[in-house]
């Protein structure tokens, strides 16, 4: 209607409508038509074939588990593996009777009350004639049993599956964690078809954070039954795909030589590999074996864990925050002398106290007490003898503002990103954090405690590996990773940002006075510096695990041994051309220098002999 | 406004004076639908393994249904003509306060939580859309203008992605398509129809790669080859067949299906709910069934076909044809021959807020089939 026409015609209206409606009564009838046809395709044409299919549904899809994702260390050592295992399985609609069923099992096995409380839980989110497990890990005799007796269990199986194993136990504890059964709360988050054919799923570590990769893909098969439930014949099949397999940094004779080292103490070691980020050697001591969760940790075994008074379930490495204590001070030093806060000239005179103005109580230095250092305590004498005076005053000139960027910079006081769930944070107090978290001003007296590691300053043993390896790079800023590679492939390293800006003579100075540490006769690690064929660097730390005053004298044989310092210590190695970082405590260890340092040096000992034959074998090999 | 607008005069001088247009009920769609929603709580009671509670609580929706159903008609289509609009903005607005506020459970958020009840807009919109538009369209000139296909399309398709979003494809698709057939119903012209069809045939390759989430594409996917899929969406598709097929030609009796009673048949009561009528009653129930669907269709035809006014009568057609939308795509995606998105059956299905919306939709058929005649 082009010209507007101000009349409408509603006769014609009416007319077009009616039209419009026909064909869609047209379409209607065909589509009626469509369905018609469907359903007699299905119900007449067809109806053998379903009328059979669902004759008591002999035909069965059942999944076909996929086989986890394998674990090996650098040196290509397999430290997760899958095993199999026998479970005892029953499909209800099999059975006659099952509470019979379930009675008459109990008399040949063993099956306790709490398999089958499990048991039951399990049968409430299955699928009709879907295996359900009864008991796990049969042993070699009760299969024969079973299999004996078979004819009279009717909707009872045993069925073979893929159980993990870790070869070597307690090692790897922490950092692979465990698979365990999936529980109701995972239940309800995962997808279900994913899991249809396992019944664990990574709880903790490694394991769990590579879920995703190590699970693989869930198969299926169709299979035919007989009236009793026995598969008869295999009518079609999917095949599963085996989960991603991750290659590690870890090294297992690091890790077994560092473990070895922690004998009888408590507290945690982390080395790097300062080139790549990644961890070669992760331990939290004392450890457990992983293998105890696989398949369900009994209720005696699992309380004797928890409520040890060593905790040895705890990670310790990425979990436990310490007061880094003096493993700070070359830290702190280099900001010192980046930001012209002290020269390599400047000296104190130290007489063990601090005093700062408006203060009465002075700061004391509970490292050294003997009436202090003396006179003449530069940079490089603080610290190779670990003077604590000379860093009051450096930390009260520096202020807290650098030192908590910087802090910040060398990966206190935030996530490192490293591959593993759960890692804590630890402090780097900052103006802004006080006020956040205690809703108080800074004061200077903070800082005073800040710039010798104590305060409010907490670092988990991960983070003192990752300062000493960024350290040690001169300000490479690289997040520590655990996987390699995974199926074969390189994970790339990752860079988190832009290095940390300081000149390269300040780098000298200070790597040299970390080599004194160790090296010279003052230095306050120089118990390890025995038989040495190459060079580390280090500084040692010492950190109260209660508060003393500073008119007391800390004396261990008055305080139980629970409440005496952590020894802490920080590393790298080679010294003038650094390979390895570590990061370490030792809780209640008392001395970085005697408690700590000998630790790092077994490990540091391991690392350079399997180098040195790696490099042997490079050499042999054209 | 006049007061007649709200309620009719019951004795109006030299009115009609039958039933019917005295309590503006329309007696033999009423009767279709009691037979449908007997039938429909007979197979519930079988599909949920002989539950009297499901029953008990999908009889009280119908009561209720039914009880909206017939308030609803006492008023004059002229006054739902006129208050389509706000309803329909009102419909937008708290699809996009479900966007923000909206609450739900399996990753789609359909919800607005009223405190006391929970409401889903998308369900209103089911209505609201066709009666909006077919109050516009029905103002105008015939066959619509451009000006004012475009309106339409846009009002139809800002609730259909908005619901799309939640993510809801079965209801989006159903108002899209009421949208489609007022349009079509108006008289869209040819070219427009073309247009469409080829902007649809454009649009698969764009849904499949920008709007559908990967569990949509997974059940596309499973359409055309089941056997992929035998853990997941796969497995019902060939339960439900093996149900329908197995039923035969007058099905295995009632309460009596081995697929439905055994569990393996899954949402046996809601989605899945004819599968269990095919296995039970057979091709004869199907068919049986079929029939009363064709003859409420074939009723509320007839209504568009004597509506007083265009509004009446576009109105009265989309409610009819998409009701049959309803039916096609549930049974088709039961069967499969469609995918498997969200759409229950009719009546039959279990499902409270469904059954009180298609029980409103017949309500304004209602009003306009005993609408009194204009001089």
């Amino acid at each position: 209607m082009k010209d507007g026409a101000a009349f409408s015609d509603p006769a014609r209206e009416r007319m077009m409508f009616a039209r419009r409606l026909l064909l869609t009564v047209v379409g209607t009838l065909l589509l009626t038509a469509v369905l018609i046809a469907r359903y007699f395709d299905l119900q007449i044409t067809r109806y053998e074939d379903f009328a059979t299919q669902s004759n008591n549904n002999r035909v069965l899809v059942r999944p076909v588990a996929p086989s986890r994702g394998l674990i090996y260390d650098r040196n290509r050592k397999l430290i997760a593996d899958n095993r199999p295992s026998y479970n005892l399985t029953i499909v209800p609609e099999r059975s006659e009777d099952l509470e019979k069923l379930i009675a008459d099992l109990s008399d040949i096995i063993s099956i306790s009350e709490r398999d089958i409380e499990r048991f039951r839980k399990r049968l409430k989110q299955r699928r009709p004639f879907e295996q359900t497990s009864l008991r796990f890990n049969l042993s070699e005799e009760e299969r024969a049993v079973l299999a004996v007796n078979g004819h009279r269990l009717l909707g009872a199986e045993t069925s073979a599956r893929l159980k993990r194993f870790y070869p070597d136990g307690e090692l790897f504890a922490h950092v692979l964690g465990y698979v365990g059964r999936i529980n109701e709360r995972e239940i309800k988050t995962l997808e279900a078809i994913k899991y249809s054919g396992t019944d664990s799923i990574g709880k903790i570590g490694l394991e769990k954070f590579y879920e995703q990769q190590l699970l693989g893909e869930v198969g299926s098969e169709q299979v035919e039954t007989n009236a009793l439930g026995r598969v008869t014949r295999v009518l079609d099949k999917t095949g599963a795909v085996s989960g991603d397999n991750l290659t590690l940094y870890l090294d297992s004779n690091l890790q077994r030589a560092g473990l070895d080292a922690f004998k009888g103490k408590r507290g945690a070691l982390v080395a790097i590999e300062i080139e790549t980020g990644g961890v070669l050697a992760m331990i939290s001591a004392p450890s457990y074996d992983s293998n105890l969760f696989v398949s369900g940790i009994s209720q005696k075994n699992y309380d004797s864990l928890l409520y040890s008074q060593d905790r040895p379930l705890f990670d310790r490495a990425i979990r436990g925050q310490y007061p880094p204590g003096s493993t700070i001070k070359p830290m702190f030093g280099l900001i010192g002398l980046e930001h012209n806060v002290v020269t390599p000239s400047y000296k104190i005179n130290d007489n063990g106290y601090f005093y700062f103005k408006g203060i009465e109580r002075p700061w004391r230095d509970h490292n050294f007490a003997r009436g202090g250092h003396g006179d003449g305590v530069d940079l490089a004498k603080a610290i190779i003898e670990s003077c604590n005076i000379y860093f009051y005053g450096l930390g009260v000139k520096t202020g807290i503002d650098l030192l908590s960027d910087y802090g910040g910079q060398f990966g206190l006081g935030a996530t490192t990103g490293i591959d593993l769930p759960g890692e804590k944070r630890g402090i780097m107090p900052s103006r802004a954090w006080k006020k956040a978290s205690r809703g108080q001003s800074w004061f200077n007296g903070d800082t005073i405690n800040t710039s010798i590691g104590q305060g409010f300053m907490l670092a988990t043993p991960l983070q003192l590996a990752v300062m000493s390896a960024r350290i040690a790079s001169r300000g490479k800023v690289l997040s520590p990773q655990l996987v390699k590679a995974i199926n074969g492939e390189q994970v790339p390293v990752i860079q988190v940002e832009q290095d940390i800006s300081i000149s390269d003579k300040h780098w000298d100075y200070v790597h040299s006075a970390m080599k004194d540490v160790v090296h010279s006769s003052h230095g306050t690690a120089r118990s390890i510096n025995k038989g040495l064929t190459y060079k580390i660097a280090g500084k040692t730390g010492t950190a109260q695990a209660i508060s003393i005053d500073a008119e007391d004298k800390y004396d261990s044989t008055k305080i139980a041994e629970r409440q005496w310092d952590h020894a802490l210590f920080i590393a790298f190695a080679p010294a003038d051309d650094p390979k390895i970082a570590i990061g370490l405590i030792v809780e209640n260890g008392e001395h970085g220098g005697s408690a700590a340092a000998p630790i790092a040096r077994s490990v540091m000992d391991a690392y350079m002999l399997s180098n040195s034959s790696t490099a042997l074998a490079e050499n042999e090999e054209p | 406004m006049h007061r007649n607008d709200f309620v009719r005069q019951l004795n109006s001088p030299g009115g009609d004076r039958r039933p019917s247009r005295i309590l503006n009920i329309d007696f033999p769609l009423l009767f279709i639908l009691i037979a449908l929603c007997s039938i429909g709580l007979a197979v519930l009671y079988s599909a949920s393994a002989e539950s009297i509670f499901y029953v008990k609580r999908q009889a009280t929706f119908m009561l209720i249904g039914l009880f909206a159903m017939i308030v609803i008609a006492q008023f004059q289509p002229r006054l739902w003509e006129r208050w389509s609009i706000l309803i329909f903005l009102c419909g937008l607005l708290s699809l996009v306060a479900v966007l923000f506020f909206g609450v739900g459970a399996k990753g789609a958020q359909r919800w607005l939580d009223l405190g006391v009840t929970r409401f889903q807009p998308s369900e209103l919109m089911k209505i609201a859309v066709p009666m909006a538009l077919a109050s516009y369209l029905g103002k105008r000139h015939l066959p619509p203008r451009f000006k004012h296909v475009s309106i339409a399309v846009i009002a139809t398709l800002i609730p259909v992605l908005l619901v799309a979003r939640q993510p809801d494809l079965g209801t989006s698709l159903i108002i899209f398509s009421s949208g489609f057939f007022a349009l079509f119903l108006a008289g869209l012209g040819l070219r427009y129809l073309i247009f469409t069809a080829l902007v649809a045939i454009a649009a698969i390759p764009t849904m499949w790669f920008y709007v559908m989430l990967d569990y949509q594409k997974q059940r596309v996917l499973t359409l055309l080859s089941p056997e992929q899929d035998k853990l997941g969406a796969g497995w019902n598709i060939m339960q439900s067949t093996t149900a329908i097929g197995s039923g035969g030609l007058s099905g295995k009796g009632w309460t009596l299906g081995t697929q439905s009673q055994l569990n393996f048949l899954p949402e046996s009561h809601t989605d899945f709910i004819i599968a269990v009528l095919a296995e039970e009653f057979g091709l004869i129930g199907v068919l049986g069934m079929l029939l009363l669907y064709l003859l409420l269709i074939g009723r509320c035809m007839l209504i568009a076909l004597n509506a007083q006014s265009m509004f009446g009568r576009i109105m009265a057609g989309t409610i009819s044809l998409t009701f049959f939308v309803y039916i096609f795509v549930n049974m088709g995606m039961v069967s499969g021959i469609l995918p498997v998105v969200g759409a229950p059956l009719p009546f039959i299905s279990y499902g409270g807020t469904a059954i009180v919306t298609l029980f409103l939709g017949f309500g304004i058929l209602m009003a306009i089939s005993t609408e009194p005649k204009r001089i």
